[in-house]
């Protein structure tokens, strides 16, 4: 199975005005950006969408500026927080912030999410059926028999399924940060 | 760093995904450009589609079948107010 392309190739590619890098960048990073605006900074939802739009758009407009196309993830987090941070300072909560609580940027929540970018980055590095069950049921909520209809698979065999792309999925993690190589 | 199997199920479940109306604006983001260079050039080059457009944007777009969006509405009228 190919790989999928680093960040640094995806936005080489991008840049040499590559559409589907484009929409492939977007759909590697929405769930970050979402992530960021939804629970790190606890936006409505009309906000986080204005938010959302606002920072692919820079993404878009910028990505000739960016130094070094691997720093695209960290600079897509930096971006995200200061657009949610003067969302707030503009909207309704800025008396919250102005009682003392402007210095409670939800730290611990960017470096979970930002953990759960790179597991969801090792996902995306395993096989199609193991991205899919894994996905499905952790991260969109779904019930065996929805998956089961979805993969045409008995939805008696998802439970042990999911419970082999796990430890595939943990392998793959533990290999990376003992500087393995990954599956 | 170790992972345990219900850490990695917690962490896969701290990203769902964006609403998909969200991902397709943004992945459809420079078509909509494109189109949005073409409206502006058109103004500079078609005074009275320039007129029009000063009037009331949204109806002279919607008179030639663009639907822009209203972040791109609102870049038109930057750009026709710089141009």
């Amino acid at each position: 199975m190919q790989a999928p392309p680093s960040d640094s190739e995806l936005v080489a590619r991008c840049r040499a005005g590559d559409e589907d890098a484009w929409r492939e960048l977007v759909e590697r990073f929405s769930r970050y950006v979402y992530g960021i605006a939804m629970q790190a900074f606890r936006l409505s939802e009309a906000d986080a969408e204005d938010i959302f739009q606002e920072c692919f758009a820079r993404v878009y407009e910028n990505l000739d500026r960016l130094r070094d196309d691997a720093a695209v993830r960290p600079w897509i987090a930096q971006l995200t927080r200061r657009l949610c941070i003067d969302r707030i300072r503009a909207g309704s909560r800025e008396q919250l912030l102005e009682e003392g609580d402007e210095q409670a940027e939800p730290d611990a929540t960017l470096v979970r999410l930002d953990e759960a970018l790179s597991v969801h980055e090792a996902l995306a590095g395993l096989s199609g059926d193991c991205r899919e069950v894994l996905d499905r049921f952790f991260a969109r909520d779904e019930s065996y028999r929805t998956i089961g209809d979805a993969l045409q698979l008995p939805a008696g065999t998802i439970a042990s399924r999911i419970s082999r792309c796990l430890a595939k999925l943990r392998e793959v993690l533990e290999g990376k940060n003992s500087g393995g190589s990954a599956v | 760093m170790t992972y345990d199997e219900e850490r990695i199920a917690a962490l896969i479940a701290a990203l769902p995904p964006a609403p998909e109306a969200w991902l397709k604006a943004a992945q459809e983001l420079p078509a909509a450009r494109r189109s949005l260079d073409h409206i502006v050039a058109r103004a500079e080059a078609d005074i009275e589609f320039r007129k029009a457009l000063i009037a009331d944007l949204e109806a002279a777009l919607a008179a030639e079948g663009y639907e822009p969006a209203e972040r791109e509405l609102e870049e038109i009228r930057r750009r026709l107010q710089q141009s």
